[in-house]
């Protein structure tokens, strides 16, 4: 065995012993791998093949399929600038230019002296305070020159990010309106205590009476979820809190968790109490890793009072405990069956429906997959009753919401409002002016314009998982609209054939547009397109992939015609550009060099 | 009270199944033809292609995968439908470097045959024209990634059939490819044999035998003879 394999071993024992060498935790290992070694080798990839005793292709297709995982090095130091349109307004792209030029880099590339790679990655839900990068996974927030000239310098003394003066990585909750669940104090055990005394039947007639409905966006009753779960047949059940909050220009999940995570443990322990689920899972973004050592304190803390392990609360059989899981950066994974093969340490494909995971879920046994939002609400059901929650928000949406307010307006931040509010009172609210356009539910959801800005946020009108985007009258939309493209061509799994091809053809037409060689021909096809992947692709990521963009080309089509040729049709291969190499090589630049005048 | 008939329309045909079926599954054994690609009556449903893609009571999915239920209501061979199948067909061809001219499999692929039944007359998008080198590593078999359409019928047959899990898929999106099972990534390191059934299921010109150069000439292949939906039919007659 060479030295090098050696040190492997040495590395990966711990590692593998900690995760008990289960290839379910794939990812988790994955992780802690490659904090200690920088990337996953194909050496280290045939090695945890074989101690986990799984085909090599498993750990590969894990590997390639998450952004955050690396098989080859990115340097010691891996930055990675938020790439969402509100980070881009903010002037992203400036700043990640600034940091490229100090450091002498390419984008992706590491440094000679394997020290530092700088790249984009999607949305990392910081749009309240960005411009916002993530350094080895920690964030910092409110980008300035000065702030980048700091972190080079850091980065070239060579001290690791943990020994980092902590205001760098200092997250705001901005919370700008609170009620209910934002404004009420916490008592631990409060909620669990009370659901224990209504006991499970009760508990589950409470939720059904409350309707409350998933916060994740699409809008499910919980309880019925709960109902399906519990009557399943099965030895075995499981509580799942979606904590893969990647829909860009949402960032409540995060407050949450960084302020209010007794709500959401409670909220899962009762849904455990409920259904008679003994284990819960957490499956929180890579891009809110810097939560998780508050968060298993928390945890310990809810075990040490007896609210959490074996017979909570002295009840005989009452066993509940939550494990938190990384993901890796995918935004598929917001998709519970892709978030579940995720879990089961694999890649985040969706699976076909049904079954559902209410029957058939983690491990094939009947699992809830609850918003981590959803599960604070739950913790109100149980203080305070069904019919008590019933009587806020709208019928069909009850109770409150978070919103994720960013871009153009005076306080960004997070905004609790009943279920009904105006789309104008919100705007009203959080300081903005000359609003040309607000983006719901952030780049799967819908472009609304000031005509419709009297409709409310409601399940039975404008439905939100609580991304709320505000562009002011300098915007481009077309700008927007870009982004959303790049955004899903980014992210489609590549499972089905329309998503996988349908956003690359999307996002590449675009780009033709922005390139100044798109005409009407390309709007046409984009829409085309969209409809191909709402009628034919096979989760909610294709079928929504064009919306966003064709509700921009529709509402605000000026932006995207001033970027259009008068011609009928142009080529998106351009003869002229493809010789520019050809030149570069042969050091010509002359009239015969080029086709025709330029 | 009158038991409920186990039988479906499709296109206003009715078609008997046997509980448990899938559409599809109901439509081919009865000799109906719904456009599929990555479909195989012998593997479980895969349900990526999206050829398939009925409507069913008004909702669109997957024929492959939404089980036969009485009294449904399918829309199958609609303008509307077939228009957009041609549309996937031509989203497929441009992801990949199909030159069906040079291609040992032409006339035998089924890719090619569902895109002469479908009409498909041009690729219409720019070629995406990816690099995919090929592996010939294997004594017997070769792989041609360049065709591959992510089907995983080999992934899923040389895992539940021939018991050796030499195929899988990795990467996202655009980047999705077909790896192989060894340290090398060599299809030659393997354990993989020609007569696995593996070598023989992929319905495109990504897997094939070594040293078989048009034994049966163009012109007499399976799909030169009958078209794909010809083929369905007979299938079913000799089946019955």
């Amino acid at each position: 065995m060479t030295h090098l394999t050696m040190s492997l071993v040495e590395i990966a024992t711990p590692i593998l012993e900690r995760h008990k060498r289960d290839h379910t935790r794939l990812l988790q290992i994955l992780h802690d791998i490659q904090d200690e070694l920088d990337y996953i080798s194909p050496e280290t990839m045939e090695y945890l093949a074989h101690e986990l005793e799984i085909p090599i292709t498993q750990v590969q297709s894990v590997v390639e399929f998450y952004s955050f995982f690396h098989s080859k090095p990115h340097g010691k130091f891996r930055i990675l600038f938020s790439d969402n349109i509100t980070d881009r307004m903010l002037g992203n792209k400036d700043l990640f230019d600034h940091m490229l030029n100090r450091l002498h880099l390419t984008p992706d590339t590491v440094s000679e002296d394997g020290l530092v790679s700088v790249g984009m990655t999607s949305c990392t839900g910081m749009c309240d305070q960005g411009p916002a990068l993530l350094i080895n996974n920690m964030p910092i927030t409110h980008l300035t020159p000065r702030r980048i000239d700091e972190i080079c310098d850091l980065v070239k003394s060579g001290l690791p990010v943990n020994h980092w003066p902590s205001h760098y990585f200092k997250v705001d909750n901005n919370i700008r309106r609170a009620d209910e669940l934002l404004a009420t104090a916490y008592n631990m055990g409060d909620a669990i205590k009370a659901a224990v005394a209504k006991g499970a039947q009760s508990m589950l007639d409470e939720m059904k009476r409350s309707n409350l409905r998933g916060r994740g966006g699409a809008g499910f009753t919980t309880g019925v979820k709960w109902e399906l779960c519990r009557n399943a047949p099965s030895d075995e059940r499981f509580i799942v809190c979606n904590a893969d909050e990647g829909e860009p220009g949402t960032f409540k999940d995060r407050v949450l968790l960084q302020s209010f995570a007794g709500h959401v443990f409670e909220g899962m322990t009762i849904a455990g109490f409920t259904t008679g689920a003994k284990q819960g899972f957490v499956y929180l973004r890579a891009e809110y890793k810097y939560l998780v050592k508050s968060l298993q304190i928390f945890l310990d803390n809810m075990r040490a009072a007896g609210f959490l392990g074996k017979n909570i609360l002295g009840i005989e059989g009452f066993d509940f405990d939550i494990d938190i899981h990384l993901g890796a950066g995918a935004y598929v994974c917001g998709e519970e069956t892709a978030l579940i093969e995720s879990l089961e340490g694999k890649a985040g494909r969706p699976r076909i429906r049904p079954p559902f995971p209410v029957t058939c879920g983690y491990k094939n046994k009947p699992t809830v997959v609850n918003n981590v939002e959803t599960l604070c609400k739950v913790t109100e059901i149980a203080r305070r009753g069904g019919a008590w929650y019933e009587g806020r928000g709208t019928r069909q949406s009850t109770g409150t919401k978070l919103l994720s307010v960013s871009g153009d307006c005076a306080r960004p931040g997070i905004y609790e409002f009943p279920f009904g509010v105006r789309i104008s009172d919100v705007l009203e609210e959080c300081g903005a002016k000359d609003v040309i356009a607000v983006q719901i539910s952030g780049a799967a959801g819908v472009c609304l314009a000031p005509h419709e800005f009297h409709h409310r946020i409601a399940f039975e009108d404008v439905p939100t998982a609580g991304s709320f985007m505000i562009f002011g009258k300098d915007r481009d939309m077309f700008d927007v609209a870009l982004n959303f493209a790049e955004f899903f061509a980014h992210e489609s799994c590549g499972f089905c054939s329309p998503c996988r091809i349908g956003t690359s053809l999307v996002k590449d037409m675009m780009e033709k547009i922005a390139a100044g060689r798109g005409t009407k021909y390309e709007i046409n096809e984009i829409q085309r397109l969209r409809d191909q992947m709402k009628n034919f692709a096979h989760c909610g990521l294709g079928q929504t992939a064009g919306n966003a963009i064709c509700d921009c080309i529709t509402k605000f089509r000026p932006a995207f015609d001033k970027h259009l040729s008068s011609r009928d049709f142009l080529p998106a291969f351009d003869l002229e550009l493809s010789l520019a190499r050809s030149r570069e090589v042969t050091h010509r630049d002359d009239a015969d060099a080029h086709l025709g005048a330029k | 009270m009158s038991e409920i008939a186990n039988t479906f329309t499709l296109d206003g045909q009715i078609v008997h199944f046997t509980p448990g079926q899938t559409i599809l599954e109901a439509a081919l054994e009865a000799g109906l033809y719904i456009p599929h690609l990555c479909f195989n009556p012998e593997l479980k449903p895969h349900g990526s292609c999206k050829l398939c893609t009925v409507i069913v009571n008004g909702r669109s999915g997957s024929a492959c995968t939404i089980k036969a239920m009485p009294g449904q209501e399918v829309q199958s061979s609609t303008p509307e439908l077939d228009g957009r199948r041609r549309l996937q067909l031509q989203m497929i061809f441009v992801e990949g470097n199909h030159f069906c001219p040079g291609c040992e499999k032409s006339g035998n692929c089924k890719l090619q045959a569902v895109a002469y039944d479908l009409e498909m007359l041009n690729p219409h998008f720019p070629h995406f024209f990816p690099e995919r080198p090929i592996d010939a590593s294997h004594p017997d078999v070769m792989i041609d990634f360049n065709r591959c359409i992510l089907c995983e019928q080999c992934v899923q047959t040389s895992r539940d059939v021939d018991g050796k899990n030499i195929f899988a898929l990795a990467g996202r999106g655009m980047k999705s490819h077909l790896i192989i099972n060894s340290p090398s990534g060599k299809l030659g390191d393997t354990d993989f044999a020609l007569t696995d059934k593996a070598a023989h299921v992929c319905p495109v010109g990504a897997i094939l035998e070594k040293r078989v150069g048009y034994a049966k000439p163009i012109g007499e292949r399976i799909y030169d003879e009958k078209t794909i939906r010809e083929q369905v039919a007979a299938d079913a007659e000799g089946g019955l």
